[in-house]
Parts: structure tokens; sequence; C-alpha cells
């Protein structure tokens, strides 16, 4: 499903990604683990397309497209979804009204018709009580006055509306109590399907007793360094991240 | 000794051409009126602090001609309806009132009329009252409209009329070079209600200047919605006033939209002489090439226990200039006022400017004001975030102004109007990117 290879990108001169090498296929659950400032959000930045990133070596292959050749709204319509660590507020723009036009454009981008407004309103009503969302939030506008757990749970609630191919969620334990945890990654695990895939980008283990991964990536200074099962986010919890940058330095 | 002419001399002499010997004397010592206050009167400069932002020498450094009388040349006004709007709609062309275009199907309580048909009958609130509260000694478009007005509309209320057929005035240039002065007068008895719409258009129309004057008198617990629609294309120059005096419990709104226009300037003064007064001011001005646009206010509290609201939104593009200018007076006797005023620009282009000046002046003490000004650009962060929901970047832009712009336009209580507004910033803004 998507194949990065030597990726390298920069911001403002800065190199943050320093050869990038994944391969992650339909049915996987990815974790990217690091320490601060390890490249993990600019990476899921770069995915998702942000503009102030400049790609200086490498590519990805998005099922079968070049997705650095694609801008940001026509790799969402392709099927990424990228979960934000810090999900905006936008006050004016109704969160329903705004999931629509996405809907609506990425059908007419596929030639399909216009979702009908009845179905929209069923497919609203069924996403937000998987994330617990009050349908009231749902139709507010996007993510104004909501708590840093409703944030969240709205990210969840767009990615459920939207059925992504690929779902990045860039820290979205971050802030959480475990009563939201157990709600984000009760939505995540009911969303997986054998035909999607998804990349968990986290500092901590914990949100990895929730959503179970079939690989754990240790991402330091810009480059994957380590690669396992699920078991490795275990080991790092237990001895830290002081354990792999030694272990690098080695390499 | 010979004294030079100046442009005011020029103009002025230009407009002596028009004809309004038949008028009764009251019209006639009004026009004599302003003749004299003109003579005191000059262009505003740089110097002139009310005009201090709006340089006005592309309006006065040409030569207009004038239209003497009504023509009847046949326009199609179609282009100029609010979709799905069921108005009474009254056309104005080149400063004359065309009844063959209008259509109005009057309800009880409520007379549309030209205004120079009033006149010639010496209607007696027309007699009494024109010119009463906007005085020709305070500005000289005032005084050049009061002047040599040729037409206008006039509107009269019965005591409780309620009018819930709103009233379309669609006021048309369709001659280059022309200038036009145009006088609206609204009378709303007591507890009468009307909601009346005004747009500004032209058809061809290139170079002219509309200066055009609105009269409106509000007795206790009358309501009256005005919403003003300024869309001239091409080079257009319009210098608006108008002037409201609201008695006791009266509800004035004002919706001032600029689409477009090359100079723009829109003075509103608003006097409140009663208890238990809203007033309610709203603007959007978007701003393209280099288009000027200002918009001056002034709400006069002068009685107790009023309420004023004012948003003017601004979206500035290319080389375009915003001004706006707001001053809210709370004079001593007007204790428990709330007024609160609020301007927020967003520049979409590093060339566009935006002058912002709101201001306060209490003297009395147990009041509740506000006033406050932003300018900034589009939000670059929830841009991107719409984008990678899927949603294109030109859509996303759309539904950042729209929200942008939406408290201005809230108080637009007619769904149509508020829609068609909603559907020129769409193709407006939605091709951009």
């Amino acid at each position: 499903m998507l194949s990065i290879k030597n990726l390298h990108a920069n911001i403002e001169g800065k190199e943050i990604l320093k050869g990038i090498n994944l391969e992650i296929k339909a049915g996987e659950i990815h974790a990217i683990m690091g320490p601060n400032g390890s490249g993990k959000s600019t990476f899921a930045a770069v995915l998702a397309g942000r503009e102030e990133y400049e790609i200086t070596e490498g590519s990805v292959d998005f099922e079968g497209n070049d997705l650095l050749d694609l801008n940001p709204e026509d790799r969402a319509r392709e099927g990424l979804f990228l979960a934000f660590q810090y999900p905006i507020e936008i006050p004016g723009v109704s969160n329903v009204n705004f999931l629509k036009t996405a809907i609506n454009e990425t059908r007419a981008y596929k030639n399909k018709d216009a979702i009908t407004a009845k179905d929209f309103l069923a497919l609203v009503k069924e996403k937000s009580a998987l994330v617990e969302l009050d349908s009231k939030l749902a139709s507010r506008s996007v993510n104004e006055g909501f708590s840093g757990g409703e944030k969240k749970r709205n990210e969840i609630f767009q990615m459920a509306m939207l059925d992504p191919k690929l779902a990045i969620l860039d820290e979205t334990d971050s802030g959480l109590d475990i009563d939201a945890l157990r709600i984000v990654a009760n939505g995540v695990n009911t969303l997986k399907s054998p035909d999607n895939a998804t990349i968990v980008i986290t500092h901590y283990q914990r949100l990895l007793d929730y959503i179970i991964p079939d690989f754990v990536h240790v991402l330091y200074n810009g480059k994957i360094v380590k690669t396992g099962g699920k078991e490795l986010a275990l080991e790092l919890e237990e001895k830290g991240y002081d354990w792999i940058k030694t272990e690098n330095v080695e390499l | 000794m010979i004294k030079e002419l100046t442009k005011k001399d020029m103009l002025i002499e230009s407009l002596n051409e028009l004809d309004f010997s038949n008028e009764p004397q009251f019209a006639l010592d009004l026009r004599a009126n302003a003749k004299s206050a003109l003579e005191n009167l000059e262009f505003p400069t740089s110097k002139t602090e009310y005009w201090k932002y709006t340089r006005i020498g592309k309006i006065i450094n040409r030569t207009y001609g004038i239209q003497h009388e009504p023509s009847n040349s046949n326009i199609d006004i179609s282009s100029y309806l609010i979709p799905e709007l069921d108005a009474n709609i009254i056309v104005l062309v080149n400063g004359f009132y065309r009844e063959d275009l209008s259509k109005i199907e009057t309800e009880n309580g409520i007379k549309i009329s030209s205004l120079k048909s009033v006149i010639s009958q010496s209607d007696s609130f027309i007699k009494d009252h024109l010119g009463e509260i906007a005085k020709v000694e305070n500005e000289l478009f005032i005084a050049l409209n009061t002047l040599c007005f040729t037409d206008g509309v006039y509107i009269d209320l019965d005591k409780n009329a309620v009018i819930e057929k709103p009233i379309h005035i669609i006021n048309i240039t369709n001659s280059n070079n022309l200038i036009s002065n145009t006088r609206t007068i609204v009378k709303a008895h007591d507890n009468s209600s009307v909601k009346i719409l005004e747009s500004f258009v032209n058809l061809q129309g290139n170079e002219s200047f509309t200066n055009n004057v609105s009269e409106i008198f509000m007795n206790p617990n009358s309501q009256v919605e005005y919403n003003k629609i300024q869309n001239k294309e091409g080079e257009s120059y319009q210098i608006s006033t108008e002037q409201v005096y609201q008695r006791k419990d009266s509800n004035f709104t004002i919706n001032t939209i600029t689409l477009q226009g090359t100079l723009v300037r829109n003075n509103l003064n608003i006097e409140v002489q009663g208890e238990g007064c809203e007033t309610n001011l709203n603007g959007i001005y978007l701003g393209k090439d280099k288009n000027h646009i200002d918009n001056h206010t002034i709400v006069d509290h002068i009685k107790p226990n009023c309420n004023s609201n004012e948003v003017y939104k601004g979206v500035l593009d290319d080389n375009s200039v915003g001004v706006f200018n707001g001053k809210v007076f709370v004079r001593p006797d007007a204790q428990k006022t709330n007024a609160y005023q609020q301007n927020n620009n967003i520049l979409l282009n590093d060339n566009a400017v935006i002058n912002s000046k709101p201001e306060l002046e209490i003297y009395a003490n147990d009041v509740k004001c506000s006033h406050g000004s932003t300018t900034g650009q589009l939000d670059k962060e929830a841009i991107f975030y719409l984008q990678a929901r899927g949603v294109s970047k030109k859509t996303a832009t759309n539904m950042m102004i729209n929200a942008f712009v939406k408290d201005a336009t809230d108080n637009i209580s007619i769904p149509a109007l508020k829609n068609y507004i909603d559907t020129k910033i769409d193709t407006r803004f939605g091709n951009k990117n």
C-alpha cells in the first residue's frame, strides 16, 4: 500500500528526515516510536503534504501513485488520512458541513455522485456514536471550544466518516486521559479491516496496549534505527530511549 | 478682478443646467439653501480629518454629463433582481424613477412613491422634513445632493403598518461620465416595520458618479432594516449618505455590502434620540483590483438605555484599500448604554491596505462599551487542515472567507438576500487559487 524509499526532508534548510525506508501492506498496523525531536511529526506532515517541508531525496508510492506529486487534498482523496497532533479550531466552519464537502469533493474526484443528505446524516449518527462524540459537537464549528479529548475524538470521527485506506495517527494519545484513550483506541480498532492500514505515531507505549501493532519502528535522528514486533515497544518502555541512542552510536 | 473658477464652481455650474423651476416653493427654498451652503463648503483634502484616508481626486478631476429627464429606454433588470425574492421593485435609472420598470403591489399601510412626484404635490411630511436630518451645512456631498437630486423614492409607512414584502430599490447608472443624485426618504410611523434593500449597479455606466442621500425617520417602536448592496462594475464612484433619526424603542438595522467599486464612500450617521432603541450596523466590503472602499459611521447615543452593535468585516485583495472609521458617542444623559463595535479585516494580498479607526467618545459613567479592530490573513493552518480532509484549497479558502464574514451577514433577515450574498462571495473567491 505504502512504500517509502530513502525519504529525506528539510525545513528551513535543516534536514529532519535523513533517509526513511518503510513498507506498509493492507491490514497492518505500524507503530512509529521515538524520542522528542526524532522527526516523528515531520514524517506525518510530509506524508500529508504540508508545504513548509522540502523533500530533497527519496520517493513515496501510495497505491501506485507518486504521493509526493499530489497536493494535500488529492492525497486525502486517494485515501490518506492524518489525525493531527494538535487539531486546529476553525470558528465559523461547521464540522459536519465541511465533512460533507470533503466527502462530496472526494466522490467527485472518483467520478461518483454526491452523497444524499439522508445517507450523510445516517453516517454522521453511526460514526459519532463510534467515538462517543455528542452529535451537538459534531455539528458545531470545527473543534471550537472542544476539550483536548473531544478534539482527538473528533479526529477519529472524521477518520471514520472519510474511511481512509491509510490512517496516520500523530500522537493521538498525547493529553488523553485513560477513558478518552480507550474510546479513541476502540474507534481505531473498529475501523481496522484487511483493506486498510494504520500508522500510529507515539511517544509512549501506553497506547499500544489498546492498539496492538504488527510492527514497531523506532525513529531516531531522522532515520528508522530499529524495527520489531509489538514486544519492541515494551522493551523501549522498560529500557528507555537511551538504550536505542547508545545502540545507534555503536552501529 | 476675475476669480478663477474652482472645481467646485465648475461642477455646480454644470449642475445649473437642471431645471427645478416647476417645483413648489419649499423645494426651491431647500435648493437655494443648499446652494448657499455650498459656498462655505470645500472639497475635502488630505487635511480634512473626516476624509483623511480617501482622496476624491478621481471623482472631482473630471467633467460629467447630467440627464435632465427620465428616458424611456428599455432596460433588462432581470440580472439585478435577487433570485427567489418576492419584493416590490423600484427602479431608478440615472437619477430618475422609472415607473414603467418598477413593479409595486403595495399592501395596506404603505405608500411607495417617486420623490419628485410627492414634492410636486407638496406632501406635508416631505414639505416639513425633507433635508431636516441630512443637513446641507454639514457636508458638501449632502449639499450637492440637495441642490440637484433629480428624483428618488419616498416610502411612507402608516401607524402600525407591518410590511411583509421587502422593498427592493435598484439604482442603475447606464450612461458613461454621468453624475446622478438621488434621495430616498423613509418615514416609519409608530409601530411600523419594513425591510428595504437598495442595490447600486451599473450597466456600462463607466466613470460615472453616484451621490445618493437617504433620510430615515423612525417614530416610536418602529423597525427598519435597510440593506445596501453596492456592486458597480468597471470604473465607478459612489458617495452615499444615510442619515437616521431614531425615536424611542425603535429598532434600526443597516447591512452595507460592498462587493466592488473603484471609489466608494459610505457616510452613515445615526442619531439615537430616544430611550430603549436598538441599532445594528453591519458591513462587508470585498476589495479587489484598485478598489477603494471607505465606511464612516457615527452612532450618537443621546438618551439612556439603548444598545448598538456594529460589526464590519473586510476582505481585501490585489491593490485594494479599505477604510473603516466608526465613531460612537455616548452623551452625558445616555446612561446604561451598551455599545459594541468591531472591525475585522483579512488581507489576501501583500499590496492590500486597511486603515481602521474605531473610536469611542463616552461622556456618561454607567455604560458598557467596547471596540476593537483586527487585521490578518487567512489562517494557513486551517486551510491545510481542511485540505487534509479532501477539501480543495479553493473551497477551503472560500469556507474560511464565508466563516469570517458570517457574523456580519447574520443580521440580514431576508433569506434570499443572504443566499445571494453567500453566492456572490463564493463566486468571487471560489475561482481564485
